[in-house]
């Protein structure tokens, strides 16, 4: 990671303003988002959407040839260009032809990925955006911090501070007469202006016609007063048909901006009337800009079926931390990251791909169906094999690969951390390390891992049975864990067999890119857990469940080695998390907990892949309910808890805020004990609590359940 | 589907009236421009652009205000405090007026006024967005205009604020005997 984004990272999650207006936002955007989609089934219209914008990416040559023949029919001239610098180029020369010496821009994205203001601000053209916004950061010289709210990071006292300058009289920070001053301010611009500059949220290919959406209705300004109106359209945002509209519309305001409508939407098909009875001088430009190599591309086509709502920014937690600065001066967020990749160089998204935690918030949210958090993940893989891991990682991973290695430096890490460790924990390490212990402490390596305690535990004769998974953390940190699993296992008539060659799931090696690595792994876990016959392999950490459910298989497709993949789906079919096995244990009447305990308040935390992969989050409730847990909900319980899995250790300045914010959450419970069904959470999270002093005990639900568990 | 639009223009803060005849639009309109103290000054003209609404109205019959002006130029927009102008349909379940403005003259006086009267065919309202696209030929209406609601802008420290480019207030008006859309 270069020092540079180290440096913005640091200075954006110290800037109080910026975290605090967009962690505020944050909150009210996911209430206010679920309000304005009441009754609407945002499956199926993401469904729908997904549909028609994927139809388009797969047929952007002929739609952008229909689009220019039917806006040219209609009177537009249409310029399509793969070229950045010939859009340049274009409107300039439109520009100079009519003796254009003033602009007025509405908000657009494609605009600023080319970099248009400076250029022809250069060539003596006076630019002037009027989105209040994009105003506000031009003011400033700055860039926006978020693709529909530019200047979130800004405060009223800055922008009154800003607009007394330009108009030169003190202003209060009152912001209804802060936005009367730029309505006043602007007007004589719109007025005075010889050409609109727009972008384009939709370009309809079956009519030639282009939809402006905004709430200030700048756009209405600049598409009627100046004469000449150009419009700079990527050509992502073609779609087919005139109907086609109406899905983008509906969902486009309420993922942005939770609006059931933006205040003004226009629809401009061919060039309109001026008040002197000539028409307009409509010119629309179809950009490429690497588009349709992104089209071609069978992984990174889907990203075209973005519709730019931000909302992927909106709900991340990390975003939320580090706002917009920090990716860089275009797109920003989750789905900026993978335009940057593209439209820019994949270089230049070496940092910003690191700052995603692979929570999957994103996902479940994006109206255009884009998996943001696997596309990301793709971008590092592309890294990795272009220009190979950092080595110091490389260094990790062969260890991690070669088991034998890797489980005897674990072990010989629970003697070398013994100076450090107090109890449980390891409160502080030194040097360069030390960061990994700021916010939270870290669980001493067992002494005795499970692999060894295994071969003590006596289990009854049982007929079924089922191989544990335990993972690292469960086998090197966190045994107990396993041993109450194969406490609950038995009481349901299941035998538990532990086969010793299991390693690593890695995750971790594939979570940065190094596939190769994480495909070893994956050969050595299914030639161990499948060597026995059993029912089920079950695993009670859901990062290593998602592994062997799903991640080895697309590990393999990723690389092509597809001789693995019959035998990853074999593993696939027979892989069960914790809980889902034991609620269906105990609704098969195999397994009975304790009857009419009271134990009390709990609060339970959802882990990412547990609840958004695996999308289990009702069966551990459920079994906690019944064993006499009285469940209390946290704000946000299905909001990542930090770990990410190396993340914390890659950027703890990012993981230790978010960390804080799940600690608050649980303490507003009130609750003394929070439950959850992740070993890496539960060291985030019960690392936490031992750093800040706070007495909530964090436990895994398999240790609960063992608890009550009827003779 | 009235009540449903008037419900979803009110949560965007529009102010939705509702009348049988024309002869009570005009009385309407006519006490609100004297109440907005409309005059024969710069920034205080009504501007009412054409309109089904106007069209074969006896001019005597229309409200005799300094400053109601029924030509519309870019200068006397840029001026007027009102803009009145007509919309064909409204769709009920997002509380959105929709206008074919390829005649600038609409635009200009819904655009650039502070307040803009809307007034539109109680059999104008559609049940949603699907419904007009089926009904409109792009082809022949080169600027469809969709309003839901005044200017609005949150750029600032996501405070919500009425009226920054646009209109600050949109009085619709509903009028039953205005006939389907046209």
């Amino acid at each position: 990671m270069g020092t540079e984004f180290k440096e913005s990272i640091h200075k954006a999650v110290n800037d109080a303003n910026l975290t605090g207006a967009l962690g505020k936002f944050s909150e009210t955007y996911k209430i206010n988002r679920a309000k304005a989609y009441e009754g609407i089934d945002f499956e199926e219209l993401r469904g729908r959407i997904a549909e028609l914008k994927s139809f388009a990416a797969s047929h952007l040559e002929e739609l952008s040839a229909q689009f220019e023949q039917n806006a040219t029919a209609l009177g537009a001239k249409v310029f399509r260009t793969d070229d950045p610098a010939k859009v340049r180029e274009y409107i300039l020369k439109v520009a100079q032809d009519n003796g254009v010496k003033t602009v007025v821009k509405s908000k657009s994205m494609a605009t600023e990925e080319i970099h248009l203001n400076p250029f022809l601000e250069k060539a003596g053209i006076a630019v002037g955006e009027t989105d209040l916004g994009e105003w506000i950061i031009q003011l400033a010289g700055q860039t926006p911090s978020h693709m529909v709210l530019p200047a979130i990071h800004m405060t009223k006292e800055e922008v009154s501070d800003l607009f007394s300058k330009e108009v030169n009289e003190r202003l209060n920070s009152d912001i209804p007469r802060l936005v009367k001053v730029a309505r006043e301010r602007l007007r004589p611009m719109f007025l005075a202006a010889d050409m609109g500059i727009s972008g384009g949220n939709i370009a309809v290919a079956e009519t030639g016609s282009i939809v402006l959406m905004t709430n200030e209705g700048n756009a209405r300004l600049v598409t009627t007063l100046p004469k000449i109106h150009v419009a700079l359209v990527g050509i992502e945002k073609l779609i087919a048909s005139y109907a086609d509209i109406a899905p983008i519309l509906k969902a486009l305001p309420r993922s942005a901006t939770a609006q059931l409508l933006t205040s003004y939407v226009s629809i401009i098909t061919g060039p309109t009337p001026n008040t002197d009875g000539s028409l307009k001088d409509l010119h629309i430009i179809l950009m490429d800009n690497r588009r349709s190599e992104m089209a071609a591309d069978p992984k990174f086509k889907q990203a075209l079926q973005c519709i730019r709502c931000a909302s992927c920014l909106n709900v991340c937690p990390v975003f939320r931390l580090v706002g917009g600065h920090v990716f860089g001066k275009v797109y920003t967020g989750g789905i900026g990251t993978i335009l940057t990749a593209w439209f820019d160089e994949l270089k230049k998204s070496e940092d910003i791909q690191s700052l995603c935690i692979q929570c999957g918030n994103c996902k479940e949210v994006c109206p255009g169906k884009i998996d943001i958090p696997d596309l990301i993940m793709e971008i590092r893989r592309r890294l990795v094999q272009e220009q190979g891991l950092p080595l110091l990682h490389k260094a990790i991973y062969s260890v991690v690969n070669n088991r034998m290695l890797f489980h005897t430096m674990l072990r010989a890490a629970s003697i070398a951390g013994k100076p450090f460790t107090t109890g449980k924990f390891l409160r502080h390490l030194p040097m360069f390390l030390a960061d990994l212990t700021d916010n939270r402490s870290l669980p001493a390596i067992a002494a005795e891992p499970f692999r060894d305690r295994f071969k003590n535990i006596k289990q009854p004769k049982l007929k079924e049975k089922a191989a544990f998974y335990a993972g690292c953390l469960i086998d090197f940190a966190y045994p107990e864990m396993g041993e109450s699993l194969v406490k609950v296992l038995n009481k349901a008539g299941i035998k538990v067999v532990f086969p010793q060659g299991q390693t690593c799931c890695g995750a971790p090696a594939r979570y940065s890119g190094a596939y190769e690595v994480a495909a070893g792994n994956a050969i050595d876990n299914i030639k161990a857990l499948l060597d026995e016959d059993v029912q089920y392999v079950v695993s009670a950490c859901p990062t290593c469940t998602v592994a062997l459910d799903h991640e080895f298989i697309s590990t393999f497709e990723s690389l092509g080695q597809s001789e693995w993949i019959p035998k990853a789906k074999e593993l696939a079919a027979k892989t069960v998390d914790f809980s889902t096995l034991v609620k269906k244990l105990v609704d098969e009447g195999r397994l009975s907990l304790k009857d009419g305990r009271k134990l009390g308040k709990i609060t339970y935390h959802d882990s990412c892949h547990l609840k958004r992969t695996l999308k289990v989050s009702e069966q551990p409730r459920e079994l906690l309910n019944k064993a006499g847990y009285e469940l209390t909900e946290m704000f946000e319980c299905d909001t990542c808890c930090g770990m990410g899995g190396s993340y914390s250790l890659k950027l703890p300045e990012i993981s230790g805020p978010i960390l804080q914010r799940k600690l608050k959450n649980i303490k507003e419970t009130g609750a003394p004990l929070v439950a959850m069904d992740c070993p890496g959470c539960v060291m985030q999270i019960r690392g936490g609590f031992d750093q800040d002093g706070t007495a909530i005990k964090v436990r895994h639900t398999v240790e609960l359940l063992a608890e009550q568990l009827e003779d | 589907m009235y009540q449903q639009f008037k419900t979803r223009a009110d949560g965007v803060s529009a102010e939705v009236y509702h009348f049988e005849t024309k002869t009570e639009v005009l009385e309407f309109v006519r006490q609100f421009l004297l109440e907005e103290g409309v005059a024969d000054k710069r920034g205080c003209y009504a501007l009412w652009a054409k309109g089904s609404f106007l069209n074969g109205m006896d001019r005597q019959t229309l409200p005799a205000i300094p400053g109601l002006k029924f030509e519309v130029t870019r200068d006397l927009a840029a001026d007027a405090r009102i803009g009145i102008s007509q919309m064909q349909w409204a769709l009920a379940d997002t509380g959105t007026l929709v206008q074919d403005s390829t005649a600038i003259e609409q635009r200009l006086v819904s655009s650039l006024s502070s307040i803009h009267i809307a007034i539109a065919p109680t059999s104008g309202i559609l049940p949603d967005m699907p419904t007009l696209l089926a009904m409109v030929n792009p082809k022949k209406c080169a600027y469809l205009a969709m309003i839901t609601g005044p200017s609005r802008t949150a750029d600032i420290e996501r405070v919500l604020t009425i009226g920054v480019h646009g209109p600050e207030r949109l009085i619709i008006v509903f009028c039953d005997e205005l006939g389907g859309a046209g």
